[in-house]
């Protein structure tokens, strides 16, 4: 075979692959599904803990939500207060959170406002499940998406026991629990 | 069992107690009511604050693909044209420092394979353009310059060249075989993915705890024993693990331009062979011939019509792999690990297990779902056994053709493109 000759197929064989790529690049693009980012299902949480545990993040990028507008305001809390505490008040023994992430401020009489520290939440659910068993389920756990680095796949949803997390549009990035919450937001 | 845990022991408010007596009636004769508790009306004007929802940090993602072009573009003018590894060698901890430690390693062109996968396999599954660029602009570069994604672009190759101090040469015949295993992970990765069994790419990435300071200890102590082993063997994911360096490879074998290790014309002075640490500059090739021709003519034919016997063996044996694939799927794990809990095979149940008896699936149906995956394994194995059996196949036959060289040539296909070998040659570029 001439130098020439092999040149020309090389060229050619170049060509064919280069159409290749492209051609899987865009087989692969046909879904014009907008951006995706991870979220939870607080229907399908089970409150296991992975979410503090499994994120690539630490602390992770999962927080306890608070939607105030379904919240009870109640003064015996599920979600603050641990179900054995001496008393209904802000002392760190009575306290559900183990890293004292809930702030509990007075409003009116018998009403407490109940707060999210976020620096402080680690996302390990407990206050979840306290406000699930008793009170109307107001706490429950969220990406939050200016911590998350959106993995390829998320590290979280790979472990999660109860398939909570799935990808929903970046526009839509949250699946609060009330239609109230969605609007305000 | 819940009100008893619940129930305070001494009420200090009077009102209170009225207000849950109250409450628990309203519960139970609203027993359809969504919340225990009303939201209450306050007599102060106080108004529930809003939940603070801040939107995905979007900026960033497109920056990347730029970053990404411009950085290959200039590798390729490194390599290519500026021949001086430590030119190289300072993009490369650029690399390592933007896309690994500042963007977290996160999205790879390594990884972007298995979105590629994904898109192809499932119509529905949504690809960002940037993962797109990031698949798609590595192989064009490669096809053009050779792996230049390699040399100085890639934060999983630029942590490997980093550490590797002390690289010590692997024989040749070990390489050959270890290089088996890059296109054993693609197989695998291809299963998992149109398997919908996750992408162990990315589950199985060294490095990326390192660059997010965080990661499973078993992963970091996989990464940190790459890191060991790339001292002395340089750069051992990308030769014995890549799924992504197959595609480089095919693509660098037909590169347009492709860096050389003398500027003009080789004097086979052999002062380059030993600063390869990838084995991957081919030796000029002897006058005489190592053996007959027929010999060797024989040898191939043979060689060629073993190829599609092993590959049909692959196809054979792959079905032998279905039980133990087929355990990469969620669903697998989880049907066989309430079968054995329900056969008394393990005194507690698991996270998983508990989740799941939570929810209101049946079981049966939960083992219907897992028979029809792994009878869906048992065609991907095959196809998977196939593939391994057709790439030994094709191993075979390239090491057993003989090619003709004058000069020392780095190997397109395996040659990372990282300028060690440019300092080594004493021939001087001639002015044109």
């Amino acid at each position: 075979m001439k130098p020439d000759e092999k040149n020309h197929r090389r060229d050619f064989i170049r060509g064919a692959i280069a159409v290749l790529i492209g051609g899987a690049t865009l087989t692969a693009a046909r879904s014009r599904s907008p951006r995706l980012v991870w979220q939870i299902d607080p229907e399908k949480c089970t409150r296991c803990g992975r979410c503090a545990t499994h994120c690539v993040l630490a602390p992770s990028a999962v927080k306890c939500f608070h939607s105030y507008s379904i919240c009870g305001y109640c003064d015996l809390c599920g979600g603050y207060l641990r179900p054995d505490a001496k008393g209904r008040d802000t002392g760190a023994e009575n306290q559900l959170c183990p890293t004292a992430a809930i702030k509990r401020t007075y409003i009116e009489d018998p009403y407490y406002q109940y707060k999210i520290d976020e620096d402080l939440c680690i996302g390990c659910g407990i206050c979840v499940e306290g406000c699930d068993v008793f009170g109307n389920g107001s706490m429950y756990l969220q990406v939050k998406h200016d911590l998350c680095v959106n993995c390829n796949e998320c590290a979280i949803a790979r472990a999660c026991p109860s398939d909570a997390f799935r990808r929903i549009p970046a526009s839509e990035a949250y699946l609060l629990k009330s239609d109230q919450e969605k609007r305000i937001s | 069992m819940r009100k008893k845990i619940y129930r305070p022991k001494e009420v200090r408010n009077p009102f209170l107690l009225l207000s849950l007596c109250f409450l628990c009636l309203f519960v139970a004769i609203n027993s359809y009511a969504e919340f225990r508790f009303p939201m209450p009306e306050f007599s102060t004007g106080y108004e529930h604050p809003a939940v603070h929802t801040p939107m995905p940090a979007n900026s960033m993602v497109a920056w990347d693909a730029v970053v990404l072009i411009v950085t290959l573009a200039l590798a390729s003018f490194l390599v290519l044209k500026r021949r001086k590894r430590r030119e190289i060698f300072w993009l490369t901890i650029f690399s390592v420092i933007y896309f690994g430690f500042v963007r977290n390693g996160c999205v790879c062109s390594v990884g972007s394979v298995q979105n590629i996968m994904a898109g192809i396999s499932n119509s529905s599954y949504g690809i960002p353009i940037t993962v797109l660029i990031f698949f798609a602009a590595p192989l064009i570069f490669a096809l053009l310059f050779g792996r230049v994604f390699c040399s100085a672009v890639c934060p999983l190759g630029a942590i490997q060249e980093a550490v590797a101090v002390k690289p010590v040469k692997v024989p040749p015949a070990v390489d050959k075989v270890l290089s088996v295993f890059p296109f054993i992970y693609l197989g695998l990765a291809a299963l998992s993915v149109t398997m919908d069994a996750g992408f162990i790419i990315c589950q199985y990435d060294p490095f990326v705890g390192f660059f997010r300071m965080g990661a499973s200890f078993s992963m970091l102590i996989f990464g940190a024993v790459m890191l060991i082993v790339g001292v002395f063997v340089a750069r051992p994911y990308c030769r014995y693990l890549c799924p992504y360096g197959v595609l480089l490879n095919w693509c660098s074998k037909l590169s347009w331009k492709h860096a050389v290790i003398t500027p003009s014309e080789c004097i086979q002075c052999n002062l380059c062979a030993g600063s390869c640490p990838y084995n991957a500059i081919n030796e000029p090739s002897a006058d005489e011939e190592p053996e007959s021709r027929t010999r060797g003519a024989r040898r191939l034919g043979f060689l060629m019509l073993l190829l599609p016997v092993l590959t049909a063996a692959g196809f054979g044996v792959g079905g032998f792999l279905k039980e133990p694939l087929s355990r990469m799927h969620p669903t697998v794990r989880l049907a066989e690990r309430v079968a054995g809990e329900e056969l008394g095979r393990y005194e507690t149940t698991n996270i998983e297990s508990e989740a799941f008896r939570g929810s209101d699936q049946p079981i049966e149906e939960l083992y219907a779902e897992a028979v029809e995956i792994k009878d869906d394994f048992q065609k991907g194995s095959r196809w998977f056994g196939a593939f391994i059996g057709l790439v030994i196949g094709s191993k075979l036959i390239s090491v057993s053709i003989l090619r003709k060289r004058d000069g020392y040539e780095p190997d397109k296909g395996t040659c990372y493109s990282c300028g060690r070998c440019f300092k080594y040659c004493p021939v001087k570029a001639t002015e044109d």
